[in-house]
């Protein structure tokens, strides 16, 4: 049924390239494959496939969000606020996850109403969210030393560090929205062709609205974790992870025009990232070459993709 | 025409965008089972009575009746409420996505927010050949169809939910010849199902042989509405040109 659009879709090269980097890894040193590094790796690599999952909902539909990193650091801010006037942990989780949907939903709605570009308008929100991070804290990092917060940080589940848990479950939902849900549908049909979605009935702006609010409310999810790892919310944290995120996003060869490619290969660009950035450490590789490195792993992902779909 | 009431009636429709009058007291008239063409060069109005009918714009003066009751359409989907579906010269389709996707577009058969896939296609299936359309496979993206197919599922999903009228906006404008004449077939078979068919083109030939009553205009106002055969091809142009109404011989003065 749907096997002939996942047989058409890169997941099935992807992931033969990220097992096959993992290989050569394993090969070129014996701590990679180790307990120890496997949990770190999946440590380092959740907050960018958290925000990769909401960017690829986001890309899919035609648009961009580069808000997310800026978003990320506003609701961690928001929890660290409440947590210094002692507000249940539990109850500044929520607080952080509303304030980051909300900053979602602000983007959808001044790209709908406004009829602003979406890269035009999350550059905005880029920095009116870190901008507000900065103008509550007075550019101080608050300490979160609240066991609920260092258990979703460092505790382990059957053996797994929680932020994977958080990751899988992400990506799950997300992909169950996105291929059996009415909203999913409409998220291809508005990145294929936003015209015919308009003219066919589609509520384009409503969907575009949730699809940002969606990515926001992703964005304090990874907030949530990240404040968990770090035990502390600076203003400054995760500068610069949007770039990150859709790098995962293109990597995993989903379409940067829209309306082609499926959610989980972002989970397995960030991989490939991750495991990149991972691999040279271990190798004793300066971590100025991991740039490079990645940048152009992104050019040749997006280069290999076009000479695919021209060869048909 | 035998049927006592039309389809459609637009009445005293006019329609000026800012200083410049686009329509003035212009009228249609559509019955069920017939092909309607409506003619006239860029500029005389036709786009925007057709455009009115379809809710893509809205009239300064006049009223819509549908089966004999007034009809306020105000936006596409108003129209769509009234059994009034619009097929456009460029292939109104997404091409990323299956012909059932398509077709269910915007109205997708679903529990609780979730996609009912294998209802879809079956209906989808069902609905492809009640016309008589082939194609290979459903599960394919509809770009890497021919462009007479695609244009088959447009209007199959344009007939599909209840619809009465059909306007066709140029449906063979940007097909070859044999995927023209698929699409003509096809339009003769709605017909026989006793929808009404707003056919637009700038094809005479096209509109001479397929169409049963012709309404012309220019300037904005309806030069003759008539049987496609009470004229000449070469009349029908004239006064596509002229916006006069030719005057013929063979007929008593004042008819």
């Amino acid at each position: 049924m749907d096997f002939a659009r996942l047989k058409s879709q890169p997941l099935v090269w992807i992931l033969l390239v990220a097992v096959l980097l993992a290989v050569v890894l394993s090969f070129l040193s014996p701590f990679f494959m180790t307990v120890g590094n496997m949990t770190n790796l999946s440590k380092q690599v959740s907050i960018v496939a958290i925000l990769a999952a909401g960017q690829a909902v986001v890309i899919i539909s035609g648009g961009i969000d580069l808000s997310v990193g800026s978003i990320l650091a506003l609701s961690a801010v928001v929890i660290g606020a409440l947590i210094q006037v002692d507000v249940d942990p539990a109850l500044a989780a929520l607080a952080g996850l509303f304030t980051g949907t909300l900053a979602g939903f602000v983007n959808g709605f001044v790209i709908t109403r406004g009829n602003i570009p979406p890269f035009i308008a999350t550059l905005g929100m880029l920095g009116i969210a870190r901008g507000l991070a900065l103008v509550i804290t007075k550019g101080v990092s608050y300490q979160v030393l609240v066991p609920f917060f260092l258990y979703i940080g460092n505790a382990k589940f059957l053996g797994l560090p929680i932020p994977l848990y958080v990751v899988v479950i992400t990506f799950l939902i997300v992909a169950v929205m996105m291929h059996m849900t009415v909203f999913g549908q409409h998220v291809y049909a508005i990145g294929g062709n936003e015209r015919v979605a308009r003219l066919q009935g589609i509520p384009v702006n409503r969907q575009k609205v949730k699809i940002y609010m969606l990515s926001g409310f992703l964005a304090a999810l990874a907030a949530v974790v990240m404040t968990g790892r770090l035990a502390a919310t600076p203003p400054s944290v995760a500068q610069g992870i949007e770039l990150q995120a859709i790098a995962a996003v293109i990597i995993g060869g989903v379409s940067f025009v829209g309306g082609r490619g499926i959610v989980v290969t972002a989970l397995i660009g960030a991989l490939i990232m991750a495991m990149i950035t991972n691999g040279l450490n271990i190798l004793g590789i300066s971590s100025f070459y991991q740039q490079v490195l990645i940048g152009i792993v992104i050019i040749v992902a997006v280069w290999l993709d076009n000479l695919k779909s021209r060869a048909g | 025409m035998p049927n006592p009431t039309p389809l459609v009636e637009m009445r005293h429709i006019s329609k000026h965008f800012g200083g410049l009058q686009a329509l003035t007291d212009a009228e249609l008239d559509l019955y069920p089972g017939e092909v309607l063409g409506v003619l006239g060069h860029n500029g005389a109005g036709k786009s925007t009575l057709i455009k009115i009918l379809a809710g893509a714009e809205f009239a300064n003066e006049g009223a819509i009746f549908v089966d004999g009751h007034e009809a306020h359409i105000s936006d596409p989907n108003d129209a769509r409420g009234y059994g009034i579906e619009t097929i456009y010269q460029e292939l109104a389709l997404c091409g990323n996505l299956t012909a059932p996707a398509n077709l269910y577009m915007g109205r997708e058969i679903h529990t609780w927010g979730f996609l009912n896939k294998k209802a879809m296609k079956l209906e989808a299936e069902k609905a492809l050949s009640r016309l008589n359309i082939r194609i290979k496979s459903l599960d394919v993206e509809v770009e890497t169809m021919s462009g007479g197919q695609r244009q088959a599922i447009s209007i199959s999903r344009a007939v599909h939910f209840d619809t009465k009228i059909l306007i066709m906006d140029e449906p063979t404008a940007a097909l070859g010849m044999e995927e023209s004449r698929m699409v003509m077939e096809l339009t003769v078979e709605l017909k026989k199902q006793g929808i009404g068919i707003i056919w637009i083109s700038h094809d005479i030939h096209e509109v001479y042989n397929f169409t049963d009553r012709i309404t012309i205009l220019h300037g904005g106002q309806n030069v003759v509405t008539a049987p496609t055969r009470e004229f000449t091809q070469d009349e029908i142009v004239s006064m596509i040109i002229s916006g006069r109404r030719v005057d013929r011989a063979d007929q008593p003065e004042g008819v």
